[in-house]
């Protein structure tokens, strides 16, 4: 291992390191930030939706968003999968169904970053635990 | 490239370790790489997470899901059901002690909300053994200010404009004394560590170098550059083994990069650190003992002064400070001193980590901000008494602390405040006691601790704390009088007074604190000769009540003393006559109230 020689040095290596403790950093403050839950029971996972996940923590990072995404079980719209769940800080959540890449740049890129509605959404009547 | 989605915390601290932690996580590790998720899901050992009572802990990011009491059998469905399906393993949810309900995530656990963690930032959040970890959450940053901006003094004044205070028990001003070891002219001086923490049931030192050993060399190499001193020495008991490896494996890592050592980032100060072991007596945490103890001669105390600062490790000019004041150090410098200041108490700043025990439901390692209340500590955080039963006492500072009651409830916690109060801040120990316990009896246990841990080089607390027990135990076996307690009290007074160090002066607190506060107990104890907790059996006496005995006479065939007998009183309803036990008899075994069918024997 190198030494490191200056504060300089020091603050670069933090920088490198960090994006390993990023998912723990967020997740400490999860209310701040924006979240994203996807659906992945059977159904989801089956259209899609560990795919369009993948997408859519590498679209937010490229974006520089800071958001959680975290997996959630059945939402229980079968019918629209894959689902996700977006809650923006301050705001209701909302549900979106029949996300693919496309949609999901959409999402981040309208609703979360300018908080345009985008198409999809499902209409949620019911209060989530 | 597929990314993580899921970082696994399991806890790789003493308590869980103790319950197989490391077999959890050699089984995520297997699992997960058979299922294919090795690359999605990362598995992280860290320190302890304060709640080892329901250890061993696993907590899931980024839901914050605080997973209790988890087996290795339980790993496959928690990768089955929450990292591959996205369900909570309900059964293995926290339990709130309140109402029943599963907890989904730590962030609603009452015993977290109020706590501020300062102290234990990292612990439960990295991989100790990971210096990495500790950099990327700006670790050595402040080393890094320090040498590359600030001068030593600038250093000395910023600790004591933050109003740190030390917190391995009297509280003394933590930027006063690096500046009196400062000023003292040498050609080495010495930063010790007190990592002995001799106090019954503490853990907080250990925790924190368990969790977090990084935090503590990075503040001893601070202290070296503001005292003047290249070399550190970390005084730490051999009973701590895991903490003394997560030092050695970080101490290491830290001279690798050059973070200890020669030319400390290029700056040209060097410094390095070593650790001593100790034996564990309670003694050697007092500093001067501690000092004697790493020179290789009796852990013995001597007088001061002089101090440390002037005379300490091989006569030279030595700075002890604890663990845990040393572990505020790092984020006081980068944070700064207001920001420090700004949390806790109008005279105690910043935060304190307790051990919280006793009859409690959320037993664990708590840090809360000086000034919080007793209220909180127990009922929010603490969760209440276990089984809904009477607060009675909480005992602060061990063997050197005292006990409060109901009516400090609402009292600030802070150095002033319980010193106020009789007891003491100490190093952390904070026992709660319900109405099961005999304070009498709780003074006892904390003065043969002191008895057994008094180095015996002085005679006050060799022979008056002996003296003082002898009396507690004469008080306890009922045959005390009203003259044996204003003894006490003169005992202890020349104790206080007239013991060479710290142990021998703050001896008589447990029971000048009991007798100030739980005075009618000992009264009872004394005159009515009676024990209202039942705890001391001498006193106790097994009374059949006579209306609910129905003279079946099982009682007196059980008793092995004879002393249970026929009386001429028949109770209405009842056709034979009811017993009685001749307490001058009894020698309380309890036969005959275990065998009784009918509830009518019980001890008052
Ligand atoms: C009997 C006795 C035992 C002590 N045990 C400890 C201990 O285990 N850990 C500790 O840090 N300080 C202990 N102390 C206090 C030390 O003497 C010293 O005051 C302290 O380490 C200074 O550090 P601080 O200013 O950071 O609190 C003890 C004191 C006495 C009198
Ligand atoms: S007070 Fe007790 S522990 Fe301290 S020097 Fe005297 S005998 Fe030893
Ligand atoms: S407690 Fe034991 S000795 Fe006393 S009366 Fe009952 S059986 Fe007899
Ligand atoms: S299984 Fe996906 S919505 Fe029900
Ligand atoms: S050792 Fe695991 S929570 Fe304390």
């Amino acid at each position: 291992m190198a030494k490191v020689k200056s504060l300089a040095e020091l603050k670069a290596m933090r920088e490198k390191l960090q994006s390993n403790l990023d998912l723990r950093e967020k997740s400490n403050n999860p209310d701040a930030l924006v979240q994203v839950k996807v659906a992945m029971a059977t159904c989801g996972i089956a259209a899609g939706a560990k795919q369009v996940m993948e997408h859519m923590m590498e679209k937010a990072d490229q974006l520089k968003l800071s958001v959680v995404f975290t997996q959630t079980g059945c939402m229980g719209y079968c019918h629209a999968e894959p689902t996700i769940e977006v809650k923006v800080p301050g705001k209701d959540p909302i549900v979106f169904g029949h996300v693919d890449n496309k949609r999901a740049d959409e999402i981040l890129e309208k609703y979360v970053m300018n908080n345009e509605l985008v198409e999809g959404i499902i209409p949620v009547n019911y209060e989530k635990i | 490239m597929t990314k993580i989605k899921t970082h696994v915390l399991c806890c790789g601290g003493t308590g869980c370790k103790a319950s197989a932690s490391d077999e959890i996580i050699s089984t995520f590790e297997k699992l997960l790489k058979e299922k294919g998720l090795q690359d999605e899901v990362q598995v992280i050992r860290t320190g302890c997470f304060g709640f080892c009572e329901k250890g061993p802990i696993v907590k899931m990011l980024p839901d914050n899901t605080f997973y209790t009491q988890v087996k290795p059998e339980d790993v496959e469905k928690i990768i089955n059901e929450h990292i591959i399906k996205g369900r909570k393993v309900t059964d293995l949810l926290y339990l709130d002690p309140e109402n029943k309900q599963h907890v989904a995530d730590s962030k609603h656990m009452g015993f977290y909300k109020k706590q501020l963690r300062i102290a234990l930032r990292n612990c439960g959040f990295i991989n100790p053994e990971d210096i990495d970890e500790y950099i990327s959450r700006g670790g050595y940053e402040a080393i890094a200010k320090v040498l590359g901006e600030m001068t030593p003094q600038q250093v000395i004044d910023e600790i004591t404009k933050s109003g740190l205070r030390g917190r391995g028990g009297a509280g003394f001003p933590t930027g006063v004394k690096w500046g009196l070891c400062a000023k003292n002219q040498a050609d080495q001086k010495y930063v010790i560590c007190n990592a002995d923490e001799g106090d019954p049931g503490a853990f907080m030192d250990r925790s924190i170098m368990e969790g977090d050993p990084n935090s503590i060399i990075e503040a001893m190499a601070i202290c070296g550059y503001a005292i003047g001193a290249t070399k550190g020495l970390v005084y730490i008991r051999a009973e701590y083994p895991l903490a003394i490896h997560r030092l050695q494996v970080a101490i290491a890592q830290a001279r690798e990069y050059g973070l200890l050592g020669d030319d400390i980032l290029g700056s040209g100060f060097n410094f390095d650190i070593e650790l001593r072991y100790g034996a564990g007596a309670f003694v050697c945490g007092e500093e001067t003992a501690l000092i004697h103890s790493m020179e290789g001669k009796r852990g013995e105390p001597t007088l001061k002064p002089p101090f440390p600062a002037v005379s300490g490790y091989m006569a030279k000019p030595s700075n002890v400070n604890n663990v845990e004041t040393f572990a505020n150090i790092p984020i006081i410098i980068t944070k700064g001193a207001d920001w420090f200041a700004s949390i806790g108490s109008e005279k105690s700043k910043g935060t304190k980590v307790f051990a919280l025990a006793g009859q409690i439901n959320n037993v664990g390692l708590i840090e809360v901000p000086m000034g919080t209340t007793l209220r909180d500590i127990i009922y929010e955080i603490g969760g209440g008494i276990k089984g809904g039963r009477k607060f009675k006492a909480v005992q602060t500072g061990g063997p050197s602390g005292g006990c409060l009651t109901e009516k400090h409830l609402d009292t600030a916690i802070d150095y002033d405040s319980l010193m106020a109060a009789g007891s003491m801040m100490g190093s952390g120990g904070m026992v709660v006691m319900d109405d099961t316990s005999c304070m009498v009896a709780i003074a006892k246990f904390y003065l043969e601790f002191t008895c057994e841990e008094s180095c015996g080089k002085c005679s006050p607390c060799r022979i008056g704390n002996k003296r003082m027990l002898e009396i507690l135990n004469k008080i306890t076996e009922g045959n005390g009088t009203m003259d044996d307690l204003q003894e006490l009290r003169n005992l202890a007074a020349v104790i206080k007074d007239t013991a060479l160090c710290g142990l021998g002066q703050t001896s008589p607190n447990p029971v000048l604190s009991t007798l100030d506060n739980f005075w009618d107990e000992y009264v009872e104890h004394v005159v009515d000769k009676k024990c209202r907790a039942g705890v001391c059996k001498k006193l106790m006496n097994y009374v059949i009540d006579k209306d609910k005995c129905i003279g079946c006479g099982k009682c007196a065939k059980n008793c092995p003393a004879e002393a249970i007998s026929k009386t001429s009183y028949i109770a209405e309803g009842h056709k034979l006559p009811s017993m009685e036990i001749d307490t001058t008899k009894c020698i309380k075994c309890g036969a005959c109230m275990s065998g009784c069918k009918f509830d009518a024997i019980s001890v008052k």
